[in-house]
């Protein structure tokens, strides 16, 4: 009896709702896939195909070979690329300088860092736009490889403060007793152990520029340039949407998101929940 | 005399050039804190500082890259006609409180049942975490694209569902429908949204000591018992952080919304910030969405502020 009713209990507060949860997040990609396989005619068809009865590539193809999903991928790779370097690199220096010294100002730079969080970045896209205008970087990487580091600067540089300050200085001050310079200190004993941490930082960084759409809309003009979120978006805004394509098209910058995701969110609950903790 | 003087001078001159040694190798160690953290500034000084001063610069500028005839000093005429001549400030005022208010409000009831859902003890936990958190990592427009294709009037599976189970009779265009637009970015932004506070609370519920609930169970406290008086206090301090943080993060948001209605039907999702978009991309009207984001800017400090005060005088008065 006491069994019976403490299965019931689960069912109602786990099992349940977790089924409801689960459907509720699963289901848009579930149909975003069932949508990409389907033909034109499977698509558009009632009663509506919950599972696909034909297969098809077809929208794949059409997409990463005709509407450009190919060159869209390759600009959304390179620009993550480039902003996960720089973005690690100069988050690295700064949690480095807050977690090992006590300097002048260090106070006023952390509110700094903690006031660019409330910074509006819609705020941003008029003036930027003008700044990179005259800079002649329009439709140019660079300028979004500029923005997206300025904004992604301050929340992994408090990362990789946690990181760093998780390594012990005493490994350091060994290394440089036994003859180091400071640099060569960091470089052998404080940047294999900061690994972990390294990727975790450049996980976060690369979903966020991966995603990042406004500017990315704002400071392209060439077809040539667009990332992923640029393409897919004037694809949503054409008067006859070809729905296969658009799904296929979605798949295809959903992979990659999602495989950083697989890998970051061992790090999220510690990491996101962490920070936002303090 | 000559020569004690002689010494003494000698001697300072030794005690000055140690002392000037000393500094300069001091000096190296205490300014390579300065020179980790010079680029992070001139970034954020450059492309975030500079641009935002800018963005009050051109707020008192008739600055419009379609009329450039037209541009020149406009003094308050923009703040003006924004506060006595624009319906669409005001509507849009409007539809971003709404929006702010419903997003945040359910996101953190939805991502509070989460947490506590995925706190508790069963098979493939792990696993079940992670997939309930994956729409954190999707993007705006995927998001729209996603929802668009279940919206959609004629091959949306959501007319189907809800015609399958009787909740409506007939098929609903969802994001063009002026009574139902509102309610169908909504959902598809809590989809996106709610994997953000289940994340940070799962994160705090972690962080409350055991011994707190096995005293709640021997003073006899329930279920709803102990989550009132001994998790929501813990929770308190994360819940107030992430609740401004996401707050200013959807009022700023534009991204789904641009992108699954346009800001449409008839203005009926327009907020502020997509109205600044709306101004800046389609019109190249600079000055005059420069001048609104300035008032945007002034309400949400405003509100940060008053937020702020509010949550440190209930902490406050509990101590």
């Amino acid at each position: 009896m006491m069994k019976i009713s403490l299965q019931k209990e689960r069912f109602f507060t786990l099992y349940f709702p977790l089924l409801i949860t689960m459907t509720f997040i699963m289901f848009p990609f579930y149909w975003t896939v069932n949508t990409a396989l389907k033909n034109e005619g499977d698509i558009v068809k009632t009663p509506l195909e919950y599972i696909p009865s034909q297969i098809t590539f077809d929208n794949f193809i059409n997409a990463w070979n005709n509407i450009g999903f190919a060159l869209f991928f390759k600009n959304s790779l390179f620009l993550a690329g480039c902003t996960v370097i720089s973005v690690v690199f100069f988050a690295t220096l700064v949690g480095y300088a807050l977690s090992r010294y006590r300097f002048k100002g260090k106070k006023a730079f952390l509110l700094l860092l903690l006031c660019t969080q409330f910074v509006p970045g819609a705020m941003l896209i008029i003036p930027l736009f003008i700044i990179f205008k005259n800079l002649g970087l329009i439709s140019n990487p660079l300028s979004l490889i500029i923005a997206y580091t300025t904004f992604q600067i301050p929340f992994n540089s408090i990362l990789m403060n946690g990181f760093i300050s998780n390594v012990p200085v005493q490994l350091e001050e060994a290394a440089m007793v036994d003859g180091c310079s400071r640099l060569q200190a960091i470089r052998h004993v404080i940047f294999p152990l900061l690994l972990p941490g390294i990727v975790a930082t450049g996980v976060f960084t690369f979903i966020y520029a991966w995603n990042e759409f406004l500017f990315a809309f704002m400071l392209t003009n060439k077809a040539a340039n667009f990332t992923l979120s640029v393409g897919l978006s004037y694809m949503m805004g054409e008067f006859n949407i070809n729905y296969g394509a658009l799904a296929a098209g979605s798949v295809i910058a959903l992979v990659p998101a999602i495989i950083m995701f697989a890998y970051a969110q061992r790090y999220l609950v510690n990491g996101l929940g962490g920070a936002v903790k303090g | 005399m000559q020569l004690q003087e002689k010494v003494k001078a000698l001697k300072n001159q030794v005690k000055r050039r140690q002392s000037s040694q000393q500094e300069n190798t001091f000096d190296y160690e205490k300014w390579l804190p300065y020179l980790f953290i010079s680029p992070a500034l001139v970034f954020i000084a450059g492309f975030l500082f500079y641009p935002l001063g800018n963005v009050f610069y051109y707020s008192l500028q008739n600055y419009n890259a379609n009329t450039p005839f037209y541009n020149g000093f406009a003094g308050l005429d923009n703040f003006v006609r924004i506060l006595t001549q624009d319906p669409q400030f005001y509507a849009s005022l409007w539809i971003s409180f709404k929006w702010v208010v419903s997003q945040v409000s359910l996101q953190v009831f939805f991502g509070m049942s989460i947490a506590l859902l995925l706190n508790q003890k069963f098979k493939f936990r792990t696993f079940f975490r992670a997939a309930a958190f994956t729409p954190w990592a999707i993007s705006g427009v995927l998001t729209s694209v996603m929802w668009s294709l279940m919206y959609n009037e004629h091959m949306g599976v959501v007319n189907d569902l809800l015609l399958k189970v009787g909740f409506i009779e007939q098929r609903q265009a969802w994001v063009a429908d002026l009574a139902t637009v509102f309610p169908a970015v909504v959902v598809a932004e809590l989809w996106r949204g709610i994997p953000f506070f289940a994340i940070t609370l799962l994160s705090a519920l972690q962080s409350i000591p055991e011994e707190l609930y096995e005293a709640a169970k021997v003073d006899g406290a329930g279920r709803i018992k102990t989550f009132l008086y001994v998790t929501l206090p813990q929770l308190k301090n994360t819940l107030i952080l992430t609740t401004l943080l996401r707050c200013v993060w959807e009022y700023n948001n534009v991204d789904l919304i641009f992108n699954l209605t346009g800001g449409g039907p008839a203005h009926h999702t327009t907020t502020l910030t997509m109205y600044v978009a709306e101004l800046a991309i389609r019109e190249n009207n600079f000055g005059y969405g420069s001048a609104i984001t300035v008032i945007s800017f002034a309400i949400l400090l405003v509100f940060v502020v008053t937020y702020l005060k509010i949550s440190r005088m209930e902490r406050g008065a509990e101590v």
